[in-house]
């Protein structure tokens, strides 16, 4: 980091820094080895929002993304309105009226802070994700449609055997940066009550301020982490889709 | 090369007539794009196992033709029949209807077609292009299915490249791959949109071969559209010179071709042989 020859002065500003900083509290070894337990204790919460969440949100991007290719104008123009109005408003606003507001107006229970939760993240990244399904189904070029009506292949076959695996292919790769996305996301079931990574990490803050920084960059941690191998699965995921499409 | 081919022509003449025994009968067909009708009134019959060519200038409508016998367009007006079968419309309590999905399948199960762009299916390997339509459209069962692809693979001279995938081809290669898929449903009637002409020079004459195996074996009828005189000539019973809408002139290649009557044809011809 230090340039050679200005070593002297430098090394004196780097001393000052240190210095100043141990008033408002420094990472140290031992701090981290206290934060560590405590902080795992809330990976299986985010873990199992997570896993929840992937699978009901992408079930929820292939059924909206099908009804919006509907020939029904009704199911298609309801899938519509629910696809921009989760786009179109705030994750953590709906997840509050998921646990919150929605109990009180009708006055039913989902049932727990981890299905709201769940639901919020997966109505709202399934409402972007049927995005990607549909866009992807209508690039699949006109003529792999028209090969397979050749070979005289019924509409369900077409969509089976032909378009929709190399739709998926298309798909692939932006979904995955959706995965990456969704676990960040889950962070937010600690403002409902959830005992996740963050929620944990705020205690540990509350209880000492001064390991706050020790805290967060630990939790910061947890999540880079987490994300790795999800981020590997998109790399293999962008590889296997490059094979095996054909666009317009 | 030609003089074989040119012998077997004697029924060309008769074909423009209304014949019971025509696989495939256009019945003074329309097709409108909007607001300009491209085809005004086609009448043809195709016989079993004829082959015909299809010639004329560009948007004459060689390709909305033989799409409208592929069901891939729907004719504005007039009737097809498939082996004594209306393709566009079925008959529902004595009234002719607009035919549903079900019945067009039916009827285009007798039909196959060969694309200019390929159209593979390319996250299949060539042997799985092949034979995934016998084993799901046709039920045919899943070994028969692969020993037949496998055999037309190789007819085609590909049966060393079966786990490739289509990526892995060569254009011609490619095109011959698609002729085997369309050839294992067993069509009567092929259709073929200028298969050749997407590819590079020094690969038409691999495709142009394989083509000219099939049309050899005989049973099978043909509709080429084709900017290849030379092979129209080989290989054709009949041909139809499309102009502005309408069947202008047709008939045997060496009179169509070689001796023709309607002077916007001469011109055609004329720009081809330069
Ligand atoms: N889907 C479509 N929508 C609008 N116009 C179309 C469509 N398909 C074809 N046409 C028009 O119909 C006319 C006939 O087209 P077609 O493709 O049948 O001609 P062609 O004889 O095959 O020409 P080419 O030799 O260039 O392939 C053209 O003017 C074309 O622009
Ligand atoms: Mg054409």
């Amino acid at each position: 980091m230090t340039p050679k020859g200005q070593a002297p002065s430098t090394g004196g500003l780097t001393l000052s820094f240190n210095e100043s900083n141990k008033y408002k509290g420094v990472i140290t070894i031992s701090a981290i080895a206290d934060i560590f337990p405590a902080l795992i204790q809330g990976v299986e919460v985010t873990l199992k929002v997570l896993f929840a969440s992937i699978i009901l949100g992408y079930s929820m991007a292939f059924i909206a993304g099908f009804c919006r290719l509907s020939n029904n104008i009704i199911l298609r123009s309801f899938t519509g309105f629910y696809v921009e109005v989760f786009r179109g408003t705030s994750l953590i606003v709906q997840l509050f009226w998921l646990f919150y507001a929605l109990p009180m107006l009708f006055n039913f229970d989902i049932g727990s802070n981890f299905w709201a939760g769940v639901l919020a993240i997966s109505l709202n990244y399934g409402a972007y994700m049927s995005e990607i399904v549909r866009g992807s189904i209508l690039s699949v070029a006109k003529g792999q449609h028209e090969a397979s009506t050749a070979l005289n292949m019924t509409r369900f076959q077409r969509m089976r055997l032909v378009i929709l695996p190399q739709a998926v292919r298309m798909m692939l790769p932006e979904f995955g940066n959706y995965l990456i996305l969704m676990l960040k996301s889950t962070s937010l079931v600690s403002l409902i009550g959830m005992h996740d990574i963050l929620y944990q990490g705020d205690l540990l803050r509350d209880a000492n301020l001064s390991q706050a920084p020790t805290v967060y960059l630990l939790v910061l941690v947890f999540y880079f982490l987490m994300a790795l191998p999800l981020i590997w699965l998109t790399k293999k995921m962008e590889a296997f889709s490059k094979k095996g499409v054909a666009t317009q | 090369m030609s003089e074989t081919s040119v012998v077997t022509n004697e029924s060309a003449t008769e074909s423009t007539t209304n014949n019971e025994d025509a696989i495939v009968s256009y019945k003074n067909i329309t097709k409108s794009f909007g607001d300009v009708e491209v085809l005004k009134g086609i009448d043809l019959d195709i016989k079993p196992a004829e082959k015909v060519a299809l010639i004329g200038p560009s948007g004459s409508g060689k390709t909305t033709i033989i799409r409208m016998l592929m069901t891939l367009e729907q004719p504005t007006s007039g009737e097809i029949i498939v082996d004594g079968k209306n393709l566009w419309h079925m008959e529902k309590n004595g009234e002719l209807v607009p035919a549903t999905e079900k019945h067009l399948r039916e009827v285009r199960g007798d039909i196959g077609m060969v694309f200019q762009h390929f159209n593979l299916f390319p996250h299949m390997t060539i042997l799985e292009n092949c034979m995934t339509a016998p084993i799901h459209v046709q039920k045919e069962d899943k070994a028969s299915a692969k020993k037949r692809s496998i055999e037309m693979l190789e007819k085609v001279g590909l049966g060393d490249k079966l786990d490739n995938y289509p990526s892995q081809l060569s254009g011609g290669q490619k095109q011959r791959v698609a002729m085997a898929r369309a050839l294992v449903m067993r069509p009567k009637v092929m259709l073929f949109d200028e298969v050749t002409s997407a590819l590079d020079p020094e690969l038409v004459g691999e495709v142009l071969e394989v083509i000219r195996d099939i049309a050899k074996e005989g049973e099978m009828a043909m509709v080429l559209v084709t900017h290849e005189m030379e092979f129209a000539l080989d290989i054709a019973d009949r041909v139809i010179f499309l102009d502005n809408g309408v069947i202008a002139e047709q008939g045997p290649p060496s009179k169509v071709l070689e001796n023709p009557d309607n002077e916007r044809l001469q011109q055609f011809l004329h720009r081809f042989r330069g």
